[in-house]
């Protein structure tokens, strides 16, 4: 099959049209770099049936960061290439384009963003520019669909009028003329987006806008979360599938494997959600009741926060803290969605240029940014005693996190290059992208969570039952009782903990722990060891070496915190 | 009076021209493609402030630089 890719500037909304033309959702955000992997879908042109690809975006035709390495693979293989230009910042995107041309390969151009030139004061002659280019030109605007019909009638028409490799300069000069001939721009006022948009870079303003805008986005997380869980999932549980559950336990036999394994333990001769602990019981309500309505409330105020526009100005604001860790400001990005998930976190930081500050990132994520799923847990089992508690967590994981980011600089040679990045304006977003990124990332979720709580619960009580657990209990004692101050069973938590640690943090739920040993048990369950998922992520992005080194830092760090917490605490 | 002085030292809302950049290829190139080249005409929204980075107005879009990057372009101001 033929591969058309989809290439252009990064944030120009290739993600957009790629979604526009496959029909397959990808995650599209307002910020350079939300594509660091490529996805292929398929389209109709007339008869035919081709393989769309959706590249990373890049700004030149030399890799810098990761991503931008894999949009120059993917060029080598592609047959057509849709390049699709920002057309308010027509200048930056034409060089692209033109180095694009030189490189023989058939093209047709989307102007995308259109909607927004009228905004901006800028008329375009698509006219001339198709001559100019001597290729097809069409003005697109990808989340509307605007435009998106004709592209797909231009691709056959797509050419190449064969132009010599030109110098840096010569191609820079050459846009210049281009853009002097086809686009003219009217003075206009700035707009009210645009004077947030400035003012929330601004240290003065900026910060008190950072510090509201965070603590809201955590009030409204908390609030979704916690409304969905106090008015939907417990009662449901509660009053619809509890009854069933029971008569489901009265049908058994309550000694046997099979009770043990499907209902788990009754506690006073009734079914509790968390501690019995069995698949159809603890198994359903950690990943649908407790986790899910937080995965789904983080994951809807991220993507409005991404699509409006925010997170470069955040990255602005902590540039000088991340450096004290041995990356730039962009980083915060990578960090955001670990706070989500780890494993899209870890995949992002491919938007970093240097190995040092991949290696950085990626560990200090897996150790001491904790995903959405173990903080919703973590709240669903501390919470109730108190924000204080849970703040201790926080506080120690954020202290983890910048401790190990500087000592991780001293040590890690290789450099931390600097933050260059463009700023994108601010977009009011439709709720139309937002509900659809958001949907996708709670299929991903039910999809890839759910049956490895499902397995994670599953085996917790084989091993149970094989009495596996004593035997290494006897053996890890020392640790867990010394120098954690927790009960020998905790480290069934722990070791559950490799396979999801909203589970392991669910079954310290059934050790009757007081608040202390919750909060010691929790902070290293966050840190130690990543879950398999994040395990298998580490392993794909940094290679087998840099893995172990990460491991080994992850061990001895939870070692450590785990000990100090439990001869701090009272 | 036309006087040369880095990024860093501009003042907010300042307009100035580009007229070195001490760095080499890769540097010239990522400048390049935000927009920051020989010639090009920025103002300055923001920045600098503690060693932070320093916000740009290039054309139509904005641009960050990180301080250390931004002490070694050098624009052309009037004052």
């Amino acid at each position: 099959m033929k591969k058309i890719l989809l290439m252009g500037n990064p944030n120009v909304g290739k993600s957009a049209v790629f979604s526009r033309l496959t029909g397959v959702h990808v995650i599209a955000s307002n910020y350079p770099g939300t594509t660091v992997e490529f996805t292929q879908g398929t389209v109709d042109v007339g008869e035919e049936k081709v393989t769309l690809i959706d590249v990373p975006g890049t700004y030149g035709l030399e890799a810098t960061t990761k991503a931008e390495e894999i949009a120059l693979k993917m060029l080598r293989e592609g047959d057509v290439v849709i390049n699709v230009i920002d057309a308010t910042n027509l200048e930056r995107n034409l060089h692209l384009t033109l180095h694009l041309l030189e490189q023989d390969i058939p093209m047709i151009a989307a102007l995308n963003v259109w909607d927004e030139t009228t905004h901006k004061g800028i008329t375009i002659d698509v006219e001339k520019l198709t001559e100019i280019l001597g290729i097809p030109v069409v003005p697109t605007v990808a989340v509307t669909g605007e435009g998106i019909k004709k592209l797909v009638s231009c691709i056959p028409g797509a050419s190449n009028p064969g132009v010599a490799e030109r110098s840096e300069e010569n191609r820079w000069k050459e846009v210049g003329s281009i853009v002097d001939k086809v686009q003219s721009i009217q003075h206009r006022h700035h707009t009210l987006l645009e004077l947030i948009g400035d003012a929330s870079v601004k240290p003065l303003s900026g910060v008190p806008i950072a510090v509201v805008v965070l603590f809201m986005a955590f009030k409204i997380v908390r609030m979704i979360g916690e409304g969905l869980i106090g008015y939907v999932f417990e009662p449901l549980f509660e009053r619809l599938w509890q009854p069933m559950m029971m008569w489901l336990s009265s049908l058994l036999h309550p000694d046997s494997l099979i009770h043990s394994i499907v209902i788990g333990n009754l506690i006073n001769g009734e079914i509790d959600f968390i501690q019995s602990f069995g698949l159809l019981t603890t198994g359903l309500f950690v990943p649908i009741a407790m986790v899910l309505p937080y995965v789904f409330a983080f994951y809807l105020v991220l993507g409005f926060l991404e699509d409006f526009g925010y997170l470069p100005r955040l990255a602005v604001l902590l540039d000088s803290l991340m450096h004290k860790v041995g990356l730039h400001g962009w980083a915060v990005i990578p960090n955001l969605l670990g706070l989500g998930c780890n494993v899209p976190g870890i995949m992002a930081t491919r938007i970093l240029e240097s190995r040092k500050e991949r290696m950085i990132a990626a560990t200090v994520i897996s150790i001491a940014v904790p995903c959405a799923a173990l903080q919703a847990m973590i709240w669903g089992l501390i919470g109730d005693y108190g924000g204080r508690y849970v703040g201790i967590v926080y506080l120690t994981l954020f202290i983890v996190w910048f401790v190990l980011g500087v000592f991780l600089n001293l040590f890690l040679r290789g450099r931390s290059p600097e933050l260059i990045m463009e700023i994108p304006p601010y977009r009011m977003p439709s709720s139309l992208t937002i509900t659809k990124k958001l949907w996708m990332r709670m299929v991903r979720f039910l999809k890839e969570a759910v049956p490895i709580v499902l397995a994670g619960v599953l085996v917790v009580n084989i091993l149970y039952f094989l009495k596996v657990f004593d035997v290494v209990a006897a053996f890890a004692s020392p640790v867990i009782t010394r120098v954690f101050g927790l009960p020998e069973e905790a480290v069934v938590a722990i070791a559950v903990g490799f396979l999801r640690k909203d589970v392991a943090v669910g079954m310290l739920g059934t050790l009757d722990l007081t608040v202390k040993q919750l909060v010691v048990g929790s902070t290293v369950l966050a840190m130690f060891f990543p879950c398999v998922a994040t395990f298998v992520i580490l392993f794909k992005e940094l290679g087998i070496v840099d893995t172990v080194k990460s491991i080994l830092v992850m061990l001895a760090a939870s070692l450590i915190v785990g000990g100090l917490l439990n001869a701090i605490l009272k | 009076m036309l006087e040369r002085i880095p990024l860093t030292a501009m003042r907010t809302r300042e307009t100035g021209e580009v007229v070195e950049i001490a760095g080499g290829m890769g540097i010239l190139r990522r400048l390049a493609s935000l927009g920051i080249r020989h010639g090009v005409k920025v103002i300055k929204v923001s920045g600098a402030f503690a060693r932070g980075p320093v916000v740009l107005r290039v054309g139509g879009t904005q641009a960050v630089l990180g301080f250390g990057v931004a002490s070694r372009v050098i624009v052309k101001v009037s004052r």
